[in-house]
Protein backbone atom coordinates (compact mmCIF):
# COMPACT_ATOMS: atom_id res chain seq x y z
CA UNK A 1 0.00 0.00 0.00
CA UNK A 2 2.88 2.33 0.83
CA UNK A 3 6.21 1.94 -0.95
CA UNK A 4 9.05 4.32 -0.24
CA UNK A 5 12.23 4.03 -2.23
CA UNK A 6 15.45 5.99 -2.19
CA UNK A 7 13.85 8.79 -0.21
CA UNK A 8 16.16 11.72 0.50
CA UNK A 9 14.83 14.69 2.38
CA UNK A 10 15.81 17.48 4.73
CA UNK A 11 15.69 21.20 5.27
CA UNK A 12 17.38 23.66 2.94
CA UNK A 13 20.92 22.37 2.46
CA UNK A 14 20.77 19.89 5.28
CA UNK A 15 19.99 16.33 4.34
CA UNK A 16 18.24 14.49 7.15
CA UNK A 17 16.98 11.35 5.41
CA UNK A 18 19.50 9.48 3.28
CA UNK A 19 18.07 6.82 0.98
CA UNK A 20 15.20 5.48 3.01
CA UNK A 21 13.44 2.40 1.62
CA UNK A 22 10.41 0.93 3.29
CA UNK A 23 7.01 -0.52 2.60
CA UNK A 24 3.76 -1.24 4.33
CA UNK A 25 0.89 -3.48 3.33
CA UNK A 26 -2.87 -3.29 3.96
CA UNK A 27 -3.91 -4.24 7.50
CA UNK A 28 -0.38 -3.93 8.87
CA UNK A 29 0.93 -2.03 11.85
CA UNK A 30 4.47 -1.01 10.98
CA UNK A 31 6.64 0.84 13.47
CA UNK A 32 9.41 3.32 12.70
CA UNK A 33 11.63 3.46 15.74
CA UNK A 34 14.56 5.66 16.62
CA UNK A 35 15.78 8.09 19.22
CA UNK A 36 15.52 11.88 19.20
CA UNK A 37 16.49 13.72 16.05
CA UNK A 38 17.08 10.74 13.77
CA UNK A 39 14.51 11.98 11.27
CA UNK A 40 11.26 10.21 12.16
CA UNK A 41 9.10 13.31 11.95
CA UNK A 42 10.95 14.43 8.85
CA UNK A 43 10.07 11.10 7.23
CA UNK A 44 6.45 11.39 8.23
CA UNK A 45 6.09 14.96 6.93
CA UNK A 46 7.70 14.06 3.63
CA UNK A 47 5.32 11.14 3.18
CA UNK A 48 2.37 13.47 3.89
CA UNK A 49 3.43 16.21 1.49
CA UNK A 50 4.09 18.82 4.18
CA UNK A 51 7.61 18.95 2.76
CA UNK A 52 8.90 18.00 -0.67
CA UNK A 53 11.48 15.22 -0.72
CA UNK A 54 14.85 15.98 -2.40
CA UNK A 55 14.81 12.68 -4.26
CA UNK A 56 13.27 9.24 -4.29
CA UNK A 57 9.69 8.14 -4.65
CA UNK A 58 6.66 7.54 -2.50
CA UNK A 59 3.88 5.38 -3.84
CA UNK A 60 0.56 5.10 -2.06
CA UNK A 61 -2.32 2.85 -3.08
CA UNK A 62 -0.67 2.23 -6.44
CA UNK A 63 -0.09 5.90 -7.26
CA UNK A 64 3.04 7.98 -7.15
CA UNK A 65 2.38 10.76 -4.64
CA UNK A 66 5.89 12.20 -4.39
CA UNK A 67 5.80 15.99 -4.33
CA UNK A 68 2.01 16.25 -4.24
CA UNK A 69 0.63 18.92 -1.91
CA UNK A 70 -0.53 17.77 1.52
CA UNK A 71 -4.23 18.25 0.86
CA UNK A 72 -4.14 15.95 -2.18
CA UNK A 73 -2.39 13.29 -0.12
CA UNK A 74 -5.03 13.54 2.59
CA UNK A 75 -7.67 13.21 -0.11
CA UNK A 76 -6.03 9.95 -1.17
CA UNK A 77 -6.43 8.58 2.37
CA UNK A 78 -2.96 9.02 3.85
CA UNK A 79 -3.57 10.92 7.07
CA UNK A 80 -1.25 11.75 9.92
CA UNK A 81 -1.75 12.49 13.59
CA UNK A 82 1.15 14.88 13.98
CA UNK A 83 3.78 15.13 16.65
CA UNK A 84 2.68 17.59 19.31
CA UNK A 85 -1.02 17.01 18.45
CA UNK A 86 -1.50 20.26 16.53
CA UNK A 87 -5.18 20.50 17.36
CA UNK A 88 -6.93 23.84 16.79
CA UNK A 89 -6.85 25.46 20.24
CA UNK A 90 -9.34 28.23 19.41
CA UNK A 91 -11.97 25.84 18.06
CA UNK A 92 -14.27 23.60 20.07
CA UNK A 93 -13.70 19.86 20.30
CA UNK A 94 -16.66 19.35 17.98
CA UNK A 95 -15.30 21.81 15.41
CA UNK A 96 -11.87 20.17 15.54
CA UNK A 97 -13.46 16.84 14.72
CA UNK A 98 -15.57 18.35 11.95
CA UNK A 99 -12.45 19.75 10.33
CA UNK A 100 -10.96 16.26 10.45
CA UNK A 101 -13.32 15.50 7.58
CA UNK A 102 -12.66 18.79 5.77
CA UNK A 103 -10.94 17.13 2.84
CA UNK A 104 -12.07 13.55 3.06
CA UNK A 105 -14.93 11.60 4.61
CA UNK A 106 -17.30 14.56 4.66
CA UNK A 107 -20.24 12.54 3.35
CA UNK A 108 -20.10 10.26 6.39
CA UNK A 109 -19.23 13.01 8.86
CA UNK A 110 -22.10 12.33 11.26
CA UNK A 111 -21.66 8.57 11.43
CA UNK A 112 -17.88 8.77 11.77
CA UNK A 113 -18.32 11.37 14.51
CA UNK A 114 -20.58 8.95 16.34
CA UNK A 115 -17.91 6.23 16.06
CA UNK A 116 -15.19 8.55 17.33
CA UNK A 117 -17.37 9.51 20.29
CA UNK A 118 -17.94 5.83 21.03
CA UNK A 119 -14.18 5.26 21.02
CA UNK A 120 -13.51 8.40 23.08
CA UNK A 121 -16.50 9.06 25.35
CA UNK A 122 -14.44 11.80 26.99
CA UNK A 123 -14.56 13.84 23.81
CA UNK A 124 -18.34 13.69 23.70
CA UNK A 125 -18.50 15.11 27.22
CA UNK A 126 -16.16 17.94 26.19
CA UNK A 127 -17.78 18.59 22.82
CA UNK A 128 -18.34 22.34 23.27
CA UNK A 129 -15.12 23.01 25.17
CA UNK A 130 -12.31 24.91 23.47
CA UNK A 131 -9.70 22.37 22.47
CA UNK A 132 -6.86 24.48 23.86
CA UNK A 133 -8.23 23.97 27.37
CA UNK A 134 -8.20 20.15 27.19
CA UNK A 135 -5.66 18.17 29.21
CA UNK A 136 -2.68 16.73 27.36
CA UNK A 137 -4.20 13.26 27.25
CA UNK A 138 -7.51 14.59 26.02
CA UNK A 139 -5.71 16.58 23.34
CA UNK A 140 -4.00 13.42 22.13
CA UNK A 141 -7.39 11.66 21.95
CA UNK A 142 -8.74 14.62 20.00
CA UNK A 143 -5.80 14.54 17.60
CA UNK A 144 -6.40 10.86 16.92
CA UNK A 145 -10.14 11.37 16.68
CA UNK A 146 -9.58 14.17 14.20
CA UNK A 147 -7.37 11.87 12.13
CA UNK A 148 -10.04 9.14 12.15
CA UNK A 149 -12.66 11.62 10.91
CA UNK A 150 -10.95 11.55 7.50
CA UNK A 151 -11.66 7.82 7.18
CA UNK A 152 -7.97 7.15 6.60
CA UNK A 153 -6.68 4.22 4.58
CA UNK A 154 -3.30 4.62 6.25
CA UNK A 155 -2.91 6.49 9.53
CA UNK A 156 0.51 7.75 10.58
CA UNK A 157 0.82 8.29 14.31
CA UNK A 158 3.82 10.41 15.32
CA UNK A 159 4.79 9.63 18.93
CA UNK A 160 1.24 9.22 20.22
CA UNK A 161 2.52 8.18 23.64
CA UNK A 162 4.58 11.32 24.16
CA UNK A 163 3.74 13.10 27.39
CA UNK A 164 1.18 10.58 28.57
CA UNK A 165 1.21 8.85 31.96
CA UNK A 166 2.24 5.15 31.92
CA UNK A 167 -1.36 4.09 32.35
CA UNK A 168 -2.53 6.24 29.45
CA UNK A 169 0.35 4.98 27.31
CA UNK A 170 -0.91 1.46 27.93
CA UNK A 171 -4.41 2.55 26.85
CA UNK A 172 -3.01 4.32 23.81
CA UNK A 173 -1.29 1.21 22.51
CA UNK A 174 -4.43 -0.85 23.09
CA UNK A 175 -6.36 1.73 21.12
CA UNK A 176 -3.92 1.57 18.21
CA UNK A 177 -4.57 -2.17 18.03
CA UNK A 178 -8.28 -1.45 17.98
CA UNK A 179 -7.96 1.07 15.13
CA UNK A 180 -5.95 -1.46 13.18
CA UNK A 181 -8.70 -4.06 13.62
CA UNK A 182 -11.11 -1.59 11.99
CA UNK A 183 -9.12 -2.18 8.80
CA UNK A 184 -6.91 0.92 8.90
CA UNK A 185 -3.23 0.40 8.15
CA UNK A 186 -0.97 2.07 10.69
CA UNK A 187 2.51 3.53 10.54
CA UNK A 188 3.56 4.04 14.12
CA UNK A 189 6.43 6.46 14.68
CA UNK A 190 7.74 5.94 18.18
CA UNK A 191 10.63 6.00 20.61
CA UNK A 192 8.89 3.57 22.88
CA UNK A 193 10.57 0.46 21.45
CA UNK A 194 9.20 -2.34 23.61
CA UNK A 195 5.57 -1.35 23.61
CA UNK A 196 5.64 -0.54 19.91
CA UNK A 197 7.11 -3.92 19.04
CA UNK A 198 4.42 -5.60 21.11
CA UNK A 199 1.65 -4.33 18.85
CA UNK A 200 3.48 -3.86 15.54
CA UNK A 201 3.78 -6.59 12.93
CA UNK A 202 7.03 -5.23 11.54
CA UNK A 203 9.40 -2.39 12.29
CA UNK A 204 12.17 -0.26 10.86
CA UNK A 205 14.93 1.13 13.01
CA UNK A 206 16.05 4.59 11.93
CA UNK A 207 19.46 5.98 12.86
CA UNK A 208 20.80 9.26 11.54
CA UNK A 209 18.48 9.25 8.58
CA UNK A 210 19.11 5.66 7.53
CA UNK A 211 17.24 2.45 8.14
CA UNK A 212 19.80 0.33 9.97
CA UNK A 213 17.61 -2.60 10.85
CA UNK A 214 14.24 -3.97 9.87
CA UNK A 215 12.22 -7.10 10.31
CA UNK A 216 9.21 -8.59 12.01
CA UNK A 217 8.53 -7.48 15.55
CA UNK A 218 9.43 -10.94 16.84
CA UNK A 219 12.81 -10.94 15.09
CA UNK A 220 13.67 -7.48 16.31
CA UNK A 221 12.77 -8.26 19.90
CA UNK A 222 15.37 -11.05 19.75
CA UNK A 223 18.03 -8.93 18.02
CA UNK A 224 21.05 -8.45 20.26
CA UNK A 225 22.19 -5.15 18.68
CA UNK A 226 18.78 -3.66 19.24
CA UNK A 227 18.67 -4.94 22.79
CA UNK A 228 22.00 -3.31 23.51
CA UNK A 229 21.18 -0.03 21.82
CA UNK A 230 17.62 0.57 22.96
CA UNK A 231 16.80 -1.70 25.81
CA UNK A 232 20.08 -1.54 27.69
CA UNK A 233 20.25 -5.31 28.04
CA UNK B 1 -24.39 71.99 30.24
CA UNK B 2 -24.93 70.45 26.86
CA UNK B 3 -28.40 69.85 25.80
CA UNK B 4 -29.87 66.43 25.26
CA UNK B 5 -31.01 67.55 21.82
CA UNK B 6 -27.43 68.05 20.72
CA UNK B 7 -25.80 65.17 22.53
CA UNK B 8 -28.16 62.42 21.41
CA UNK B 9 -27.96 63.19 17.68
CA UNK B 10 -24.18 63.40 17.99
CA UNK B 11 -24.02 59.95 19.56
CA UNK B 12 -26.37 58.53 16.94
CA UNK B 13 -24.40 60.07 14.11
CA UNK B 14 -21.26 58.64 15.65
CA UNK B 15 -22.81 55.18 15.66
CA UNK B 16 -23.81 55.57 12.01
CA UNK B 17 -20.29 56.53 10.97
CA UNK B 18 -18.87 53.92 13.31
CA UNK B 19 -20.68 51.12 11.50
CA UNK B 20 -18.67 51.92 8.37
CA UNK B 21 -15.45 51.98 10.38
CA UNK B 22 -16.47 48.63 11.84
CA UNK B 23 -16.98 47.14 8.38
CA UNK B 24 -13.57 48.29 7.19
CA UNK B 25 -11.98 47.12 10.43
CA UNK B 26 -13.65 43.69 10.12
CA UNK B 27 -11.77 43.14 6.88
CA UNK B 28 -8.54 44.36 8.38
CA UNK B 29 -8.87 42.22 11.50
CA UNK B 30 -9.74 39.12 9.46
CA UNK B 31 -6.63 39.53 7.33
CA UNK B 32 -4.55 40.21 10.43
CA UNK B 33 -5.94 37.17 12.24
CA UNK B 34 -5.10 34.76 9.44
CA UNK B 35 -2.04 36.22 7.74
CA UNK B 36 -0.61 37.90 10.86
CA UNK B 37 0.04 41.13 9.00
CA UNK B 38 -1.40 44.61 8.89
CA UNK B 39 -2.74 44.92 5.38
CA UNK B 40 -1.32 48.26 4.27
CA UNK B 41 -3.20 47.94 0.98
CA UNK B 42 -6.54 48.13 2.81
CA UNK B 43 -6.97 51.88 2.31
CA UNK B 44 -5.97 51.73 -1.34
CA UNK B 45 -8.45 48.92 -1.94
CA UNK B 46 -11.15 51.00 -0.28
CA UNK B 47 -10.29 53.91 -2.54
CA UNK B 48 -10.35 51.65 -5.58
CA UNK B 49 -13.78 50.37 -4.54
CA UNK B 50 -15.04 53.93 -4.08
CA UNK B 51 -13.89 54.75 -7.61
CA UNK B 52 -15.65 51.59 -8.71
CA UNK B 53 -18.90 52.81 -7.18
CA UNK B 54 -18.32 56.25 -8.66
CA UNK B 55 -17.75 55.02 -12.21
CA UNK B 56 -20.52 52.44 -12.10
CA UNK B 57 -22.84 55.29 -11.18
CA UNK B 58 -21.54 58.04 -13.45
CA UNK B 59 -20.85 55.90 -16.52
CA UNK B 60 -23.48 53.18 -16.28
CA UNK B 61 -26.06 54.81 -14.03
CA UNK B 62 -25.88 51.99 -11.51
CA UNK B 63 -27.13 52.84 -8.04
CA UNK B 64 -24.50 52.35 -5.28
CA UNK B 65 -26.67 49.80 -3.49
CA UNK B 66 -27.07 47.80 -6.68
CA UNK B 67 -23.32 48.17 -7.18
CA UNK B 68 -22.89 46.03 -4.04
CA UNK B 69 -23.84 43.02 -6.15
CA UNK B 70 -21.09 43.80 -8.64
CA UNK B 71 -18.31 45.28 -6.54
CA UNK B 72 -18.36 42.90 -3.60
CA UNK B 73 -17.70 39.82 -5.77
CA UNK B 74 -15.31 41.78 -8.04
CA UNK B 75 -13.20 43.06 -5.14
CA UNK B 76 -13.30 39.62 -3.51
CA UNK B 77 -11.85 38.20 -6.72
CA UNK B 78 -9.23 40.94 -6.90
CA UNK B 79 -8.22 40.30 -3.27
CA UNK B 80 -8.10 36.55 -3.82
CA UNK B 81 -5.98 37.01 -6.93
CA UNK B 82 -3.63 39.52 -5.28
CA UNK B 83 -2.90 37.15 -2.41
CA UNK B 84 -2.60 34.09 -4.60
CA UNK B 85 -0.27 35.71 -7.11
CA UNK B 86 1.58 38.82 -5.99
CA UNK B 87 1.60 38.56 -2.19
CA UNK B 88 2.16 34.81 -1.82
CA UNK B 89 4.93 34.77 -4.42
CA UNK B 90 6.78 37.82 -3.22
CA UNK B 91 6.60 36.89 0.45
CA UNK B 92 8.46 33.56 0.39
CA UNK B 93 6.46 32.61 3.45
CA UNK B 94 7.86 35.43 5.61
CA UNK B 95 5.34 37.62 7.44
CA UNK B 96 7.58 40.73 7.30
CA UNK B 97 7.76 40.45 3.53
CA UNK B 98 3.99 40.21 3.25
CA UNK B 99 3.77 43.48 5.11
CA UNK B 100 6.10 45.20 2.67
CA UNK B 101 4.35 43.71 -0.33
CA UNK B 102 1.00 45.11 0.81
CA UNK B 103 2.66 48.48 1.29
CA UNK B 104 3.97 48.25 -2.27
CA UNK B 105 0.54 47.36 -3.61
CA UNK B 106 -0.91 50.37 -1.80
CA UNK B 107 1.66 52.71 -3.36
CA UNK B 108 1.09 51.35 -6.83
CA UNK B 109 -2.71 51.53 -6.66
CA UNK B 110 -2.63 55.05 -5.21
CA UNK B 111 -0.21 56.40 -7.76
CA UNK B 112 -2.05 54.83 -10.65
CA UNK B 113 -5.23 56.40 -9.33
CA UNK B 114 -3.52 59.79 -9.11
CA UNK B 115 -2.21 59.37 -12.63
CA UNK B 116 -5.52 58.37 -14.21
CA UNK B 117 -8.05 60.23 -12.11
CA UNK B 118 -6.05 63.19 -10.72
CA UNK B 119 -6.58 64.32 -7.19
CA UNK B 120 -10.02 65.81 -7.86
CA UNK B 121 -12.70 65.24 -5.27
CA UNK B 122 -15.65 63.42 -6.80
CA UNK B 123 -19.14 62.80 -5.53
CA UNK B 124 -22.19 61.14 -6.97
CA UNK B 125 -25.72 62.51 -7.12
CA UNK B 126 -28.32 60.14 -5.86
CA UNK B 127 -31.93 61.29 -5.34
CA UNK B 128 -32.03 60.08 -1.73
CA UNK B 129 -28.71 61.68 -0.67
CA UNK B 130 -30.37 64.28 1.55
CA UNK B 131 -33.44 62.33 2.65
CA UNK B 132 -33.93 62.35 6.39
CA UNK B 133 -36.20 60.61 8.80
CA UNK B 134 -37.51 62.36 11.87
CA UNK B 135 -37.24 60.12 14.90
CA UNK B 136 -38.54 62.76 17.29
CA UNK B 137 -35.35 63.80 18.98
CA UNK B 138 -33.21 63.87 15.85
CA UNK B 139 -33.24 63.91 12.07
CA UNK B 140 -31.34 60.98 10.64
CA UNK B 141 -29.88 60.74 7.17
CA UNK B 142 -31.61 57.92 5.31
CA UNK B 143 -28.56 56.67 3.38
CA UNK B 144 -26.50 56.65 6.57
CA UNK B 145 -29.14 54.68 8.46
CA UNK B 146 -29.25 52.28 5.51
CA UNK B 147 -25.47 51.96 5.71
CA UNK B 148 -25.72 51.21 9.42
CA UNK B 149 -28.25 48.46 8.86
CA UNK B 150 -26.35 47.01 5.93
CA UNK B 151 -23.08 47.00 7.87
CA UNK B 152 -24.74 44.86 10.53
CA UNK B 153 -26.18 42.52 7.93
CA UNK B 154 -22.70 42.06 6.45
CA UNK B 155 -21.20 41.51 9.91
CA UNK B 156 -23.94 38.97 10.64
CA UNK B 157 -23.30 37.12 7.39
CA UNK B 158 -19.61 37.08 8.18
CA UNK B 159 -20.32 35.67 11.63
CA UNK B 160 -22.47 32.89 10.16
CA UNK B 161 -19.75 32.12 7.63
CA UNK B 162 -17.05 31.95 10.28
CA UNK B 163 -18.96 29.79 12.76
CA UNK B 164 -21.27 27.67 10.63
CA UNK B 165 -19.31 26.71 7.54
CA UNK B 166 -16.29 24.52 6.91
CA UNK B 167 -14.66 27.47 5.16
CA UNK B 168 -15.06 29.63 8.27
CA UNK B 169 -13.81 26.89 10.57
CA UNK B 170 -10.85 26.36 8.27
CA UNK B 171 -10.07 30.09 8.31
CA UNK B 172 -10.08 30.10 12.11
CA UNK B 173 -8.01 26.92 12.17
CA UNK B 174 -5.37 28.35 9.84
CA UNK B 175 -5.26 31.52 11.96
CA UNK B 176 -3.95 29.62 14.97
CA UNK B 177 -2.47 26.35 13.76
CA UNK B 178 -1.17 26.24 10.21
CA UNK B 179 0.59 22.91 10.50
CA UNK B 180 -2.47 21.26 12.02
CA UNK B 181 -4.51 22.72 9.17
CA UNK B 182 -2.22 21.17 6.55
CA UNK B 183 -2.48 17.86 8.35
CA UNK B 184 -6.27 17.71 7.98
CA UNK B 185 -5.95 18.57 4.29
CA UNK B 186 -6.76 22.27 4.38
CA UNK B 187 -5.13 24.01 1.42
CA UNK B 188 -3.52 26.78 3.46
CA UNK B 189 -2.64 28.95 0.45
CA UNK B 190 -6.26 28.85 -0.66
CA UNK B 191 -7.44 29.84 2.82
CA UNK B 192 -4.96 32.75 2.90
CA UNK B 193 -6.36 33.97 -0.40
CA UNK B 194 -9.98 33.48 0.71
CA UNK B 195 -9.28 35.52 3.83
CA UNK B 196 -7.65 38.30 1.86
CA UNK B 197 -10.53 38.17 -0.62
CA UNK B 198 -13.20 38.35 2.09
CA UNK B 199 -11.32 41.18 3.80
CA UNK B 200 -11.26 43.06 0.51
CA UNK B 201 -14.95 42.32 -0.07
CA UNK B 202 -15.73 43.99 3.29
CA UNK B 203 -14.02 47.12 2.04
CA UNK B 204 -16.02 46.99 -1.19
CA UNK B 205 -19.25 46.76 0.79
CA UNK B 206 -18.15 49.73 2.90
CA UNK B 207 -17.44 51.74 -0.27
CA UNK B 208 -20.93 51.13 -1.69
CA UNK B 209 -22.53 52.19 1.59
CA UNK B 210 -20.25 55.18 1.98
CA UNK B 211 -20.31 56.97 -1.37
CA UNK B 212 -23.93 58.17 -1.36
CA UNK B 213 -22.96 60.53 1.48
CA UNK B 214 -19.22 60.82 0.92
CA UNK B 215 -16.64 61.60 -1.73
CA UNK B 216 -13.69 59.91 -3.37
CA UNK B 217 -10.14 61.06 -4.08
CA UNK B 218 -7.03 58.92 -4.65
CA UNK B 219 -5.94 59.63 -1.05
CA UNK B 220 -9.28 59.02 0.62
CA UNK B 221 -8.30 55.58 1.88
CA UNK B 222 -5.54 56.76 4.18
CA UNK B 223 -7.71 58.41 6.80
CA UNK B 224 -9.98 55.39 6.90
CA UNK B 225 -7.23 52.85 7.22
CA UNK B 226 -5.68 54.77 10.11
CA UNK B 227 -9.01 54.76 11.92
CA UNK B 228 -9.63 51.12 11.03
CA UNK B 229 -6.23 50.22 12.43
CA UNK B 230 -7.09 52.06 15.63
CA UNK B 231 -10.35 50.14 15.79
CA UNK B 232 -8.58 46.82 15.33
CA UNK B 233 -6.09 47.54 18.10
CA UNK B 234 -8.85 48.90 20.32
CA UNK B 235 -11.07 45.87 19.79
CA UNK B 236 -8.22 43.37 19.98
CA UNK B 237 -6.17 42.26 17.00
CA UNK B 238 -8.02 39.53 15.15
CA UNK B 239 -11.27 39.85 17.13
CA UNK B 240 -14.52 40.23 15.18
CA UNK B 241 -16.59 41.40 18.13
CA UNK B 242 -13.78 43.81 18.89
CA UNK B 243 -13.85 45.28 15.39
CA UNK B 244 -17.61 45.76 15.58
CA UNK B 245 -17.73 47.31 19.04
CA UNK B 246 -14.49 49.22 18.47
CA UNK B 247 -15.80 50.69 15.21
CA UNK B 248 -18.98 51.97 16.83
CA UNK B 249 -17.03 53.29 19.80
CA UNK B 250 -14.56 55.17 17.64
CA UNK B 251 -17.43 56.60 15.60
CA UNK B 252 -19.03 57.97 18.76
CA UNK B 253 -15.74 59.26 20.16
CA UNK B 254 -15.03 61.06 16.90
CA UNK B 255 -18.49 62.57 16.80
CA UNK B 256 -18.40 63.75 20.41
CA UNK B 257 -14.86 65.00 19.95
CA UNK B 258 -16.09 67.07 17.03
CA UNK B 259 -18.90 68.42 19.19
CA UNK B 260 -16.70 69.44 22.12
CA UNK B 261 -13.42 70.29 20.40
CA UNK B 262 -14.60 71.36 16.96
CA UNK B 263 -14.39 69.52 13.65
CA UNK B 264 -10.66 69.89 13.14
CA UNK B 265 -9.64 68.65 16.58
CA UNK B 266 -12.35 66.00 16.80
CA UNK B 267 -10.08 63.15 15.80
CA UNK B 268 -7.77 63.81 18.73
CA UNK B 269 -10.31 61.98 20.86
CA UNK B 270 -9.73 58.84 18.81
CA UNK B 271 -6.03 58.86 19.48
CA UNK B 272 -6.51 59.60 23.16
CA UNK B 273 -8.71 56.52 23.40
CA UNK B 274 -6.13 54.58 21.41
CA UNK B 275 -3.31 55.55 23.76
CA UNK B 276 -5.42 54.83 26.82
CA UNK B 277 -6.19 51.34 25.53
CA UNK B 278 -2.54 50.65 24.81
CA UNK B 279 -1.66 51.76 28.31
CA UNK B 280 -4.34 49.97 30.28
CA UNK B 281 -5.36 47.06 28.11
CA UNK B 282 -2.70 46.39 25.47
CA UNK B 283 -4.50 43.33 24.11
CA UNK B 284 -7.55 45.42 23.28
CA UNK B 285 -11.12 45.17 24.54
CA UNK B 286 -11.81 41.68 23.16
CA UNK B 287 -8.30 40.41 22.40
CA UNK B 288 -6.92 37.13 23.73
CA UNK B 289 -4.81 37.81 26.73
CA UNK B 290 -1.30 36.74 25.85
N1 LIG C 1 11.91 22.69 10.26
C1 LIG C 1 13.20 22.28 10.37
N2 LIG C 1 14.20 23.03 9.87
C2 LIG C 1 15.49 22.64 9.97
N3 LIG C 1 15.88 21.50 10.57
C3 LIG C 1 14.94 20.71 11.08
C4 LIG C 1 13.55 21.04 11.01
N4 LIG C 1 12.84 20.08 11.62
C5 LIG C 1 13.74 19.17 12.04
N5 LIG C 1 14.99 19.52 11.72
C6 LIG C 1 16.22 18.77 12.01
O1 LIG C 1 16.13 17.51 11.37
C7 LIG C 1 16.62 16.48 12.19
C8 LIG C 1 15.58 15.40 12.35
O2 LIG C 1 14.47 15.94 13.05
P1 LIG C 1 13.12 15.15 13.26
O3 LIG C 1 12.14 16.08 13.83
O4 LIG C 1 12.77 14.46 12.00
O5 LIG C 1 13.56 14.09 14.34
P2 LIG C 1 12.70 13.00 15.11
O6 LIG C 1 13.30 11.68 14.79
O7 LIG C 1 11.27 13.16 14.81
O8 LIG C 1 13.01 13.35 16.62
P3 LIG C 1 12.04 13.34 17.91
O9 LIG C 1 11.94 11.94 18.36
O10 LIG C 1 12.78 14.17 18.89
O11 LIG C 1 10.76 13.91 17.50
C9 LIG C 1 17.04 17.13 13.48
O12 LIG C 1 18.43 17.30 13.46
C10 LIG C 1 16.33 18.47 13.47
O13 LIG C 1 17.09 19.45 14.14
MG1 LIG D 1 9.67 13.68 15.90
Amino acid sequence: MLEVSGLRAGYGEVEVLREVDMDLGGGEIVAVLGSNGVGKTTLNNNLCGIYRPFAGSVRFAGEKITGRPAHKIVAAGLVQVPEGRRIFPNLTVHENLELGSYRRGRANRDSTLERVFTTFPRLRERMTQRAGTLSGGEQQMLAIGRGLMAEPVLLILDEPSLGLSPLLVEEMFALIGEISRQGIAILLVEQNVVQSLEIAHRAYILEQGRIVLSGTAGELLQNSDLKRAYLGI
Amino acid sequence: MLEFTILVPAVINGLLTGSIYALIALGLTLIYGVLHIINFAHGALLMLSLFGVYFLHSLAGIDPYVALLILVPAMFALGYGLQRTVIAHASHGKDENVLLVTLGIALIIENLALFFWRSDTRTIDVPYAFDVIDVGFAFLSVPRVAAFGAAFVVAGLLWVLMTRSDLGRAIRAVAKERHGARVVGIDVDHIFAMSYGIGTACVAAAACLLLPTFYVTPQVGNAFVLIAFTVVVLGGMGSFTGALVGGLLIGVVESLGGLFLGETLGQIGIFLVFIAVLLFRPTGLFGDRA
